[in-house]
């Protein structure tokens, strides 16, 4: 906490999940640190890459089994159509706070300077091409590179 | 807390908030552009006309808002207010501090 008073600087976000409430989470996080004139970048990888995935962003679910705070049985959570009706009624609230789509909140990210990279490991094993990105998706990178990014003080490092 | 700015005393919070929009004026506003290293361009004013307008008509203001305003782009936002772009726009404007998470 000595540097800068332990001052945040950049917040490197991992997002390793492809379920609504995830995505939300880490770019919340991301636009609401560039907000605060703190520089954000997001790292998507395993089913994180579905958030940044052109025909399957808008599609994205919220989990009704194995979540215990959606306060439904799992069983019935499990039935056909059921994520896909608590998905469009979480849909309906956040619009209703101002919150953005997935595709707009991508956009507002990349205007906001919000960095996107896709894991390359993960677009191998799920065989996505730079082509199935959304645009603005900086690079496909490894680890390494995302390290690399990731040097330099005040810089914190965030896994959803 | 007090604060003389631009030969003006005014009144502002913790963080520099204007609490009393009527003590604004252009040149409290450059002052506060000044504190924070911006030269404000035409551009900057129009900017910050739309956002005490928004104000006056008891608008959220959030950084999806600019983005639809008409006014800006978030871009564009971003690159005239550097750093914070929202609440330092809003500072500058004699306006409170937006609550706003988006």
């Amino acid at each position: 906490m000595s540097e800068n008073n332990g001052a945040i600087k950049k917040m490197m976000i991992i997002l390793s999940k492809g379920t609504l409430e995830n995505v939300y989470a880490a770019f919340v996080l991301a636009n609401g640190a560039r907000m605060e004139g703190i520089d954000a970048e997001i790292f998507f990888t395993f089913f994180g890459l579905e958030a940044v995935h052109k025909k399957k962003l808008e599609h994205l679910h919220v989990a009704t089994v194995g979540n215990p705070a959606m306060h439904m049985p799992t069983m019935l959570g499990g039935l056909p159509g059921m994520e896909a009706l608590a998905s469009s009624m979480m849909k309906k609230e956040m619009e209703k706070i101002d919150m953005p789509d997935v595709h707009e909140f991508l956009d507002i990210m990349t205007a906001s300077g919000v960095k996107l990279w896709a894991c390359k490991l993960a677009m191998d094993m799920f065989h996505y091409k730079k082509e199935d990105l959304y645009e603005g998706v900086d690079a496909v990178i490894t680890v390494g590179d995302f390290y690399k990014q990731s040097q330099g003080e005040g810089v914190h490092m965030l896994f959803v | 807390m007090e604060k003389t700015i631009a030969g003006k005393n005014i009144t502002v919070n913790e963080e520099g908030y204007l609490t009393d929009f009527s003590q604004w004026d252009e040149q409290v506003g450059e002052a506060l552009a000044a504190e924070a290293n911006i030269p404000l361009s035409a551009r900057h004013w129009e900017i910050v006309k739309y956002l005490q307008n928004e104000h006056k008509n008891q608008v959220a203001l959030s950084i999806r808002r600019i983005g639809k305003s008409g006014v800006t782009d978030i871009k564009e936002f971003y690159q005239l207010f550097p750093n914070a772009p929202l609440k330092t726009a809003t500072k500058i404007a004699g306006i409170p501090k937006p609550a706003s998470c988006i």
